[in-house]
């Protein structure tokens, strides 16, 4: 996509947006989008890492659960009123140091031992949650939501449009990622790491930056969560669905472009949101993990690399 | 207060526990230590394991160890098949480091819905005549609840290590790990004997998952906390070997069941992941592997 086009497709999005909360009253809708929109966020930080550079992260949960964590933290500690801009700039710093320690442990290791220790990471920080009572410890905390909610009509249109700001902020990052000197550093150690380093690739620096970013970006997708859930407890913020969802959204969508894991999102939330409604949400979580299964083994670029290849068979 | 038998109850129940673990922890000493398949599943296959053992128990009464036995072949013959789908679809193109992971996380997540979906999120567990009996040695108190799975764990680690060391197969196994193109020119077909030990590995599953459920009550979701202690167990004891395995794995009892017993229970899960990282951090080699 050329620049003129992104941005303008960008504007576009937002002011879809910004009229569906004019025009529609139910909250369903918005509650529907907002799950959608956080899915995006999360795949598009996990493809930074495990699209981009080649090294997968199995603990997305932990990342995201931090954040809301990171937001509970300092509900408790300066009031319920706290600005949520500022909650989200907190959960981003804090999970952007974790990514960053995480990554400088282990990203030296083989490829396996980081995803293996980002699970660690995450059960680590479940039961560091379980036993703090400060933030509800096992039992959970209830978190009353700020009675204004600026112009808009309800404070779930408010969450919609600021996940929407995140949704776009972290496309636009990827994006510019992926077409800058760094994203071409990240691709090279993807391709072959030691045959990067051999030319002059700073291959532990940029895999420390992109650990960073996707760090900083899941905390952002997990800060307003307590808001919008209103009841937060360890065994829902880390849930497993979380990190298969961050996972398979960009496999499905295809890793090596940053449009990937958004089409994979859009479409596999969507897709999840209607059979949540129509079958069972059991059978929602099944569908992901058997789509992940068959689009990994049969095609492994995603639904990017199916339209590219047809197109490359039309050329000819 | 340190009382000395609360103590000598910790270590001694921690050596049980660690017994069992490594049940647990061998076939992923064989998948990922010799065979470098980053079998992220396989605490939910033993958890399938135990579900097999919940089934047949509650149903036609057999005793539990005597199904893990009776399912060991049925899973060696899943393990075989699941091994050619990874070979088909990553290893032979290259793939595995990036789409095997994320392969075995998602066939990982689908035992687990599958088991939800089948039986629901409700503890399951098992009836036998010896659950619930205990031997007591002092202050000592030995529940055969854990002495019945220390003493199976023991057997199987025991046979697989003989097995690896003493017949064709078994070394064949390991020097696939070893040189894979060395053994191709003797005239050895590398793929198959990985088919063959990563069915060995999930058939040690079966067994393993009857132990599991002899413990203790099982859920679906249960093989997660596993993930963690199988891999610490495994990259601690030095990857693939078979004694620093179970050094590890009686080890990572110990410290569990001492921090269960000292600090509470809620803290042992962070035991195993603590060690983990810090093990990749310190010493990525293990306790007893080659530098």
């Amino acid at each position: 996509m050329k620049g003129r086009a992104f941005w303008l497709s960008m504007v576009a999005a937002l002011v879809a947006g910004l009229l569906l909360t004019h025009f529609i009253d139910n909250d369903y809708y918005f509650n529907a989008l907002y799950v959608i929109l956080q899915g995006t966020v999360m795949a598009v930080a996990w493809n930074i890492l495990g699209g981009f550079t080649g090294y997968v992260n199995f603990g997305s949960a932990g990342f995201f659960a931090v954040g809301a964590y990171t937001s509970i933290a300092l509900g408790k500690a300066f009031g319920q009123d706290f600005p949520l801009p500022i909650m989200i700039m907190a959960a981003a710093l804090v999970c952007g140091l974790i990514g960053l320690g995480l990554g400088y442990l282990t990203l030296r290791l083989k490829g396996v031992y980081f995803s293996i220790a980002t699970l660690a990471m995450a059960i680590v920080f479940e039961t560091l949650m379980n036993n703090w009572a400060y933030v509800g410890g096992a039992r959970g905390a209830y978190i009353l939501t700020p009675d204004s909610h600026l112009w808009f009509n309800s404070y779930i249109e408010m969450l919609f449009v600021l996940m929407l700001l995140l949704t776009l902020g972290s496309i636009a990052i990827s994006r510019a990622l992926n077409a800058s000197r760094l994203g071409r550093g990240l691709a090279a150690i993807r391709d072959d790491e030691v045959a990067a380093e051999c030319a002059g690739v700073p291959t532990l620096k940029l895999k420390l930056i992109s650990a960073t970013i996707m760090g900083a970006m899941m905390g952002v997708a997990g800060a307003p969560y307590p808001y919008f859930v209103t009841f937060v407890d360890p065994a829902s913020a880390f849930s497993l669905f979380v990190a298969v969802n961050a996972i398979a959204m960009p496999m499905i969508g295809g890793t090596a472009h940053w449009i990937g894991p958004v089409i994979g999102a859009l479409l596999v939330g969507t897709a999840q949101q209607v059979i949540t409604v129509t079958v069972s949400s059991e059978l929602n979580v099944l569908f992901v993990g058997i789509m992940l299964v068959v689009f990994i083994s049969m095609a492994p670029q995603g639904i990017v690399g199916l339209v590219q290849k047809f197109r490359a068979r039309r050329a000819r | 207060m340190l009382s000395v038998d609360l103590f000598a109850n910790a270590i001694v129940a921690g050596l049980l526990l660690g017994g069992f673990y490594a049940a647990v922890s061998i076939g992923l000493a064989i998948t990922f230590g010799q065979l470098d398949i980053v079998n992220i599943a396989h605490p939910a296959f033993v958890v399938a394991g135990s579900y097999a053992a919940y089934i047949l128990n509650s149903e036609f009464g057999l005793d539990p160890v005597l199904i893990g036995l009776l399912m060991a072949p049925l899973f060696f013959f899943v393990g075989i098949a699941i091994y050619r789908v990874y070979y088909a679809a990553f290893e032979r193109t290259g793939q595995e480091s990036l789409s095997g992971l994320a392969f075995f996380f998602g066939l990982m997540f689908i035992i687990e819905v599958l088991l939800i979906m089948a039986y629901g999120v409700d503890y399951r567990l098992v009836s036998a005549p010896y659950i619930g009996q205990s031997i007591d040695i002092g202050f000592v108190g030995l529940p055969y609840r854990m002495l019945v799975p220390f003493g199976v764990a023991a057997a199987l680690t025991a046979g697989i290590y003989l097995y690896l060391s003493r017949t064709f197969m078994g070394r064949a196994i390991l020097a696939v790990a070893q040189d894979r193109l060395a053994l191709q020119l003797m005239g050895a077909d590398p793929v198959k004997i990985k088919q063959f030990a990563f069915g060995l590995a999930i058939a040690t599953t079966a067994i393993a998952g009857s132990l599991l459920i002899i413990i203790g009550p099982v859920e679906p979701s249960l093989g997660r906390q596993y993930i963690g202690r199988a891999f610490a167990i495994v990259v601690l004891g030095g990857m693939g070997s078979i004694p620093g395995m179970a050094i590890a794995a009686l080890l990572i009892g110990v410290v569990e069941t001492m921090v269960a017993t000292f600090m509470g229970p809620s803290w042992s899960p962070a035991v195993s992941f603590g060690v983990l990282l810090l093990t990749l951090a310190l010493r990525p080699s293990g306790l007893f592997g080659r530098k």
